[in-house]
């Protein structure tokens, strides 16, 4: 019964565009959009760079990349916290529970799933592609720009897949953000705070959210896949 | 002065050797063959050509320039030539962008550029399909589009790799005609691989033979085809006669050779007791049932010991003291009644034997 009657008011909060509800999730959305982002930047450049360069040990290096992958969120906290806490190496920069240092966080977190879903992205590419552009005069910049176009599908959906781990994350979130009310909380901490405060309206409908963007990412991950 | 020559070019690849001693010249405006059958490195020599790999030993020159290791130097001269790959990928864009790219990473401006792919669409009678994805077309389009966008960065030297390869007889007529365009339109020096020898000589103006990783023989076709330098030249230009034999006697420009104790009359000028081949191609010998006068100075009874019928021919193989192999038209066997153990006559005429040197 409680939890019907919770539906109901995390439904009204969300209808009636509750400012804290809509606070909350905005902030989330922020702050893993600025993650995904910056992150691409590095990673798809980085990627491109491991998967045509050649070198000792590259091998060894992709599958420690895939072992990141599933590395627990809470382990990025614990390091991202120590780095920037007071005494850490850059505590000097006092970001420790700002969104900023959120924002490095999520980007350490999916860093790996970036590279390495690009890595094997830019893998599925006919072997003739690169040739053919290099054939054609295009420079090693231009053979790479080239080769990762022809793998955009695939590119866009770990892009995706990073954004979506992101955003559901708490660990990073909790650790290094704080929780702190109007200036880090977010969708999943705020959830894991409410919920133990008894506050289930208000978890409930930032979990209906949180659902619904995972549903989104879903929908369009289906349609590239498609392709 | 030659636009390409290589100099002892070597390839090698997980210690086998692909290419040995690789010395070749093409001069500007013509058109190279190398023919050669599957796996015997034309695609090896076409890739170091075009610089995308470097090879083991040796150099190369384009225009006078050795393209050293520079990265820079490399760029600058691959971008004077185009290489159309054997299997023709496309780019998962439009036809039109599959032919703009090179134009573009050459920083060719809007306007020009638009104009360039145009007329290079119309060439290729591409024009109605430039939107269409370029994945969608079917095998012989593909390799138009392969062969537009090489041509659309006008390159001074183009390189083809077996490029009908895979195609039916109408696409691979198509290829010909529009490569036959090129070389006539734009004066394209061309380097082209096949395996198809017959498409070498309607093509090429000189043909070089590359067995094994080695050039045999650089020449242009009837010299390939009538006077082939040894034993494996021979046979690729199909002279699938080729007999162990010992000059008996030689007078004159004509000799005559002891074959397993029978004897066959050629040309050549080879002194007696000179261990050679006598090279006959298939075609040239004629099956009569008996001994029929001829001016054909060879003529040997024999016995039918194999037939095999491919298509509208016939293949014979026959035992008259060495052994022959033969073609008629199907029909013609026939009209012969030709089974095996049958016996007959083979004749051939003295200019049609090759003789050459063995050992």
């Amino acid at each position: 019964m409680e939890l019907w009657h919770g539906l109901i008011k995390a439904i009204e909060l969300i209808i009636s565009l509750d400012p804290e509800v809509m606070e909350i999730a905005g902030r989330s959305l922020q702050i893993s959009v600025a993650a995904t982002v910056l992150a691409s930047l590095i990673c798809l450049p980085l990627a491109s760079l491991i998967y045509f360069s050649h070198f000792p040990g590259k091998r060894a290096l992709i599958n420690l990349i895939q072992t990141f992958f599933s590395i627990p969120t809470v382990a990025i906290g614990l390091f991202v916290f120590i780095l920037f806490s007071r005494a850490g190496p850059m505590g000097g920069l006092n970001l420790l529970f700002t969104p900023t240092v959120m924002v490095i966080g999520q980007m350490i977190l999916i860093t790996p799933i970036l590279l390495g879903l690009t890595i094997s992205a830019l893998s599925g590419i006919d072997k003739a592609i690169p040739d053919t552009a290099r054939s054609l005069g295009a420079s090693q910049l231009q053979t790479a720009t080239v080769v990762l176009r022809e793998a955009r599908f695939a590119v866009v959906a770990a892009v995706i897949m990073g954004f979506g781990r992101a955003i559901s994350e708490v660990g990073v979130a909790l650790m290094v953000g704080g929780n702190i009310k109007g200036f880090t909380r977010v969708i999943t901490t705020a959830i894991s705070l409410e919920t133990s405060k008894g506050d289930l309206e208000l978890s409930i409908a930032l979990g209906i959210i949180l659902i619904t963007i995972a549903l989104l990412v879903n929908l369009v991950l289906n349609r590239i896949q498609q392709r | 002065m030659s636009l390409v020559k290589t100099v002892a070019l070597c390839q090698r690849y997980e210690d086998r050797d692909i290419l040995k001693d690789i010395n070749l010249e093409v001069a500007r405006g013509e058109v190279f063959a190398l023919i050669g059958p599957t796996g015997a490195g034309k695609t090896t020599l076409l890739r170091l050509l075009d610089l995308l790999d470097t090879p083991a030993s040796g150099s190369i020159y384009f225009d006078g320039l050795e393209a050293s290791r520079s990265d820079k130097l490399r760029l600058k001269i691959r971008r004077r030539m185009s290489f159309v790959l054997q299997k023709p990928v496309v780019f998962n864009t439009s036809v039109y962008d599959n032919i703009a790219y090179g134009l573009k990473w050459r920083g060719l401006a809007r306007s020009s550029l638009q104009q360039r792919v145009h007329r290079i669409l119309d060439m290729v009678g591409l024009s109605n399909g430039k939107d269409r994805n370029a994945r969608t077309l079917s095998g012989g389009e593909a390799q138009r589009v392969a062969i537009a966008r090489a041509i659309a960065t006008e390159p001074e030297l183009l390189l083809l790799d077996e490029p009908t390869a895979n195609l039916d007889p109408n696409s691979t007529a198509r290829i010909e005609e529009l490569v036959s365009d090129i070389i006539q339109q734009h004066n394209t020096t061309i380097i082209m691989a096949t395996h198809d020898i017959a498409q070498g000589q309607r093509l090429a103006d000189r043909m070089g033979v590359l067995i094994n990783g080695e050039v045999h023989q650089i020449g242009a076709a009837t010299e390939l085809f009538t006077s082939p330098e040894n034993k494996e030249v021979a046979r690729f230009v199909g002279m699938e006669n080729i007999i162990d034999g010992v000059v008996a006697a030689s007078e004159a420009g004509l000799v005559s050779l002891d074959i397993n104790g029978k004897s066959i009359e050629a040309l050549s000028d080879y002194p007696a007791g000179a261990r050679v081949y006598a090279c006959i191609r298939p075609e040239d010998i004629t099956l009569s049932p008996s001994s029929a006068p001829s001016s054909a100075r060879n003529s040997f009874r024999g016995r039918i010991t194999r037939l095999t019928t491919v298509g509208a021919l016939t293949r014979i193989e026959i035992d008259c003291g060495f052994s022959l192999i033969t073609v008629v038209t199907t029909q013609s066997a026939q009209e012969m009644d030709l089974t095996k153990d049958k016996p007959l006559y083979a004749t051939f005429k003295a200019t049609a034997v090759h003789v050459l040197k063995r050992g």
